[in-house]
């Protein structure tokens, strides 16, 4: 389904046209490499005479360091340096301080796990064992680890004497942060309700769930020149960090992306790699670091858990007269934004006259936490989702008809702010009510949600090169890593602009010296904002190229016009001329002038928003509170869809990240403030064989800000889970359901506190 | 001159406000004169903002133009996943 978008709107950069190659599905260029094990990874990559480094660990979770005694273990043999907080250079600005701080504890451990000092050895055997030698003197002190504890006047405060700025009256030193968003009258909303619906949830923390640990490999040598390999989301970001942690200028530090297996935010700072370079720096030797599962579990970020109380108030035809929200998020040890972008998010699916939402950042003793695709929104939205849905229940409304009735669109003014441009919640929901699914019937102890769901996408610093080869094939270079397809899409869409084949393109991904800078891969902002500056790089290459046309035909540049991968003359006075291709002005790039090449770099604007609605049958037995997911339709609008395979890809993965969200994970921290399942096997993901096929309908309603539509869906997909699946699960359990995971305990306390 | 919306918890750095009115052309501008009229939102904008106009959300452009019946509205500094 495609709502077309009116052409030349002031300001839009989209141009509606017929697509040769984007919106094909070519195979992976990325494929071969991964089933093969030829693509290298961050823990494949190894240097001569490398060393291996592991990480001493706090056993507390709050503890004051009083010392530290390495003194033993530079004397073992195969010990070749160890580094502490001492070794690393303090930092302007508490942000950078504060991930210094985590990746290396100064004065006090503030979680267990929190890394406490680092060893490089001969073997990671001879690491560990050395590890055993560091000598730590705590003074443990009182910890805690659940948001709405850590609010107490009378829990533990984590950073003493530390000030948060614009944290209201009344708040505990352990809140670092508060923002309210909203307009409109509250009371006068809520007068205006026959139903008024107040609920309080709570969502654990989960955890990104990347198949590969944190790895790196840093080099520094005598020069003071160093090299970083690193799986990671950015690389640019890990060489400003760990140039600055370590002291020194970022034109001296390299640093190289691996292929990345997998993610979702939670790869968008650093841990090791700072710490290895610090221990090269110290050793003269490469050195390697590979997290354990059980590290990525207790010392990497998870995201937020929460506690959030929600109240709506509803007409009997099911108009929103009023939503109010207070969400507490905790993220761990150190502050972080991702409550507030909670409080944006929840109502920003509708078009409300009153509407607020606060939010507290709350301090506690677990690890920092990370971005989590759509960081914040899926667990604000759960809650708003789920109290819209027991408003439909009581009055017994169909849950789309209200959503229709209640949802943004152009004109609408957000509940975080902006008045929306062209949005496609309206389709995307229409499209939901029209789909054979939400018209199936349901079996015994089976309920059917329904969820929507909000991202606002982000763009950001890019830059992009083009070189045209001889033989008339194309090099882009892009200085994002790719965790979601990006490469094919990037190659498809500098086909697609010089109107050659895709086989014909190959994009990589360069180090941080080979290509301008580049933002983290994140705020599903790379199919984008990189594929913008790749159509603005082709066509950078196409001008050289016509006039190089023009040059051989001896016409004016403006006489020649770029039509399927050739040049034409166009205009009553160009002269015939047959079209030169690529190939042919490639070819003769040495005698025309020299080498010819296309490059973008801009802070790219214009991101547009981006909206889902799931639909999700689950049975949940009655005898065991096990919830199965029979059917599953995720829509979404994608804006454009380059390669509709990733786009799928995209919202099917986000599915499954939610409904594990929803159904089982969680960190389990014991009354010693320990984490107690830093594992796969008692951490429960979901796995193919528990999940039916995910079915996927892509919307595309042109984004005004990209040359081809686009907008970003990396993040969109995880939002409406876990509402979708609470709400069916509410429905099939005939008792509402107001904390996550829904495990199986939890679901059969519901039911039998129901009876 | 142009009507900047504030995010609510902003109200105490501008005298319980959450619209303001400075002279501006662009973001940059903009965001200058309102650290000068309301000194209590320097250290916030300095510390990162984003900026929507007309719909549109803006991270560290200075020059994007604002035309005087645009929409603008101050937003916290946003990040994704």
């Amino acid at each position: 389904m495609v709502t077309e978008y009116v052409e030349g709107s002031a300001g839009t950069e989209y141009n509606k046209r017929d697509f040769k190659v984007v919106g094909t599905r070519p195979p992976r260029p990325d494929g071969i490499d991964k089933v093969t094990g030829r693509a290298l990874f961050g823990a494949d990559l190894t240097a001569p005479g490398m060393l291996h480094a592991t990480i001493l660990r706090s056993p507390h979770a709050h503890a004051r360091i009083v010392s530290i005694d390495t003194s033993a273990v530079l004397a073992m043999d195969g010990v070749k340096a160890v580094v502490t907080s001492e070794d690393f250079v303090k930092q302007q600005g508490s942000g950078n301080q504060d991930t210094l701080d985590n990746c290396m504890a100064r004065g006090k451990v503030l979680y267990d796990g929190h890394a406490v000092a680092a060893v490089a050895a001969t073997s990671v055997k001879v690491a560990n064992a050395a590890l055993k030698l560091i000598k730590v003197e705590y003074e443990v002190l009182p910890h805690e680890t659940d948001v709405d504890a850590a609010m107490l006047d009378s829990a533990p405060v984590l950073h003493e004497g530390r000030k948060f700025r614009n944290i209201p009256e009344g708040n505990n030193a352990n809140v670092s942060g508060f923002r309210e968003f909203g307009h409109g009258d509250l009371d006068e909303g809520f007068a205006k309700a026959d139903v008024i619906v107040e609920r309080s949830f709570k969502t654990a923390a989960t955890h990104q769930g990347y198949i590969e640990p944190h790895a790196t490999l840093a080099t520094m040598g005598p020069d003071g020149r160093g090299e970083i390999w690193v799986c990671t989301q950015g690389h640019y970001m890990v060489r400003d960090m760990a140039a600055a942690f370590v002291g020194m200028e970022t034109s001296q530090l390299r640093v190289t992306p691996s292929e990345i297996g997998g993610g979702f935010g939670g790869k968008t700072t650093v841990y090791l790699e700072p710490v290895a370079l610090a221990l090269s720096k110290k050793s003269g030797r490469p050195v390697k670091m590979v997290m354990t599962r059980e590290e990525v579990f207790r010392a990497s970020g998870p995201t937020t858990s929460s506690s959030t109380d929600v109240k709506i108030g509803m007409t009997k035809d099911g108009r929103i007269t009023a939503g109010q929200a207070k969400l507490r998020y905790q993220g761990g040890a150190y502050p972080n934004i991702t409550a507030m972008l909670g409080a944006m998010t929840a109502f920003a699916s509708y078009d409300l006259d009153a509407v607020e939402a606060q939010a507290w950042n709350v301090l506690t003793n677990r690890p920092k936490q990370a971005a989590y695709r759509a960081p914040g929104a899926p667990m604000a939205i759960y809650t708003v989702e789920s109290v819209i849905d027991e408003l439909c229940q009581k009055l017994d409304l169909d849950p789309i008809e209200v959503r229709l009735l209640n949802a943004a669109k152009k004109g609408t003014l957000s509940s975080y702010g902006p008045t929306f441009d062209e949005i496609g919640l309206v389709a995307t929901l229409e499209a939901a009510k029209a789909h054979p699914h939400y018209a199936a019937p349901l079996g015994p102890n089976q309920g059917r949600g329904v969820s929507c769901g909000f991202w606002f996408n982000f763009a950001g610093n890019t830059s992009v090169s083009m070189n045209i080869n001889e033989d008339g094939t194309v090099a882009v270079i892009e200085g994002n890593p790719d965790i979601g397809g990006s490469r094919a899409s990037i190659s498809m869409m500098a086909a697609e602009e010089l109107g050659i084949p895709f086989e014909k393109v190959r994009t990589i991904v360069a180090d941080t010296n080979s290509i301008g800078f580049n933002d983290v891969t994140d705020g599903s902002r790379v199919t984008f904002a990189v594929g913008l500056a790749t159509i603005k790089a082709a066509r950078a290459a196409i001008k050289n190229m016509c006039g190089r046309a023009a040059q051989v035909w001896g016409i004016d540049a403006d006489a020649v016009d770029w039509l399927d991968g050739a040049a034409v003359p166009t205009g009553h006075n160009a002269g015939e001329f047959p079209p030169m291709t690529v190939a042919e002005i490639a070819g003769d790039q040495a005698k025309t002038g020299g080498p010819i090449a296309g490059h973008h770099e801009v802070n790219v604007d214009g991101a547009g928003v981006s909206f889902g609605v799931h639909l999700v049958d689950v049975e949940v037995d009655p005898e065991t509170g096990f919830t199965e997911i029979k059917r599953y339709t995720v829509f979404q609008d994608a804006g454009k869809a380059i390669h509709p395979d990733y786009v799928e890809g995209q919202m099917q993965g986000g599915a499954v990240q939610g409904i594990g969200w929803a159904l089982n994970e969680e960190y389990i921290y014991g009354e010693d403030g320990k984490l107690q399942n830093a594992g796969f096997l008692d951490y429960r993901i979901p796995v193919a064989s528990d999940l039916p096929m995910i079915d996927a309908v892509i919307l595309e309603i042109p984004n005004p800000g990209h040359p081809y539509g686009v907008r970003g869906v990396g993040e969109t997909g995880i939002v409406p889970p876990l509402a979708a699946v609470a709400n069916g699960v509410s429905h099939a359990a005939g008792v509402r359901m107001s904390e996550l995971p829904m495990s199986p305990p939890r679901i059969l306390a519901a039911i039998d506190g129901a009876k | 001159m142009v009507t900047v919306n504030l995010w609510g918890s902003l109200r105490s750095a501008t005298g319980g406000l959450t619209e303001v009115e400075v002279e501006a052309r662009n973001t940059g501008e903009m965001l200058k004169a309102l650290a000068e009229k309301y000194p209590a939102l320097d250290q916030i904008i300095e510390g990162g903002v984003s900026v929507a106009i007309d719909g549109l959300i803006y991270k560290e452009a200075w020059f994007t133009p604002i035309k005087p019946d645009s929409e603008v509205v101050l937003m916290p500094y946003m990040k994704g996943g």
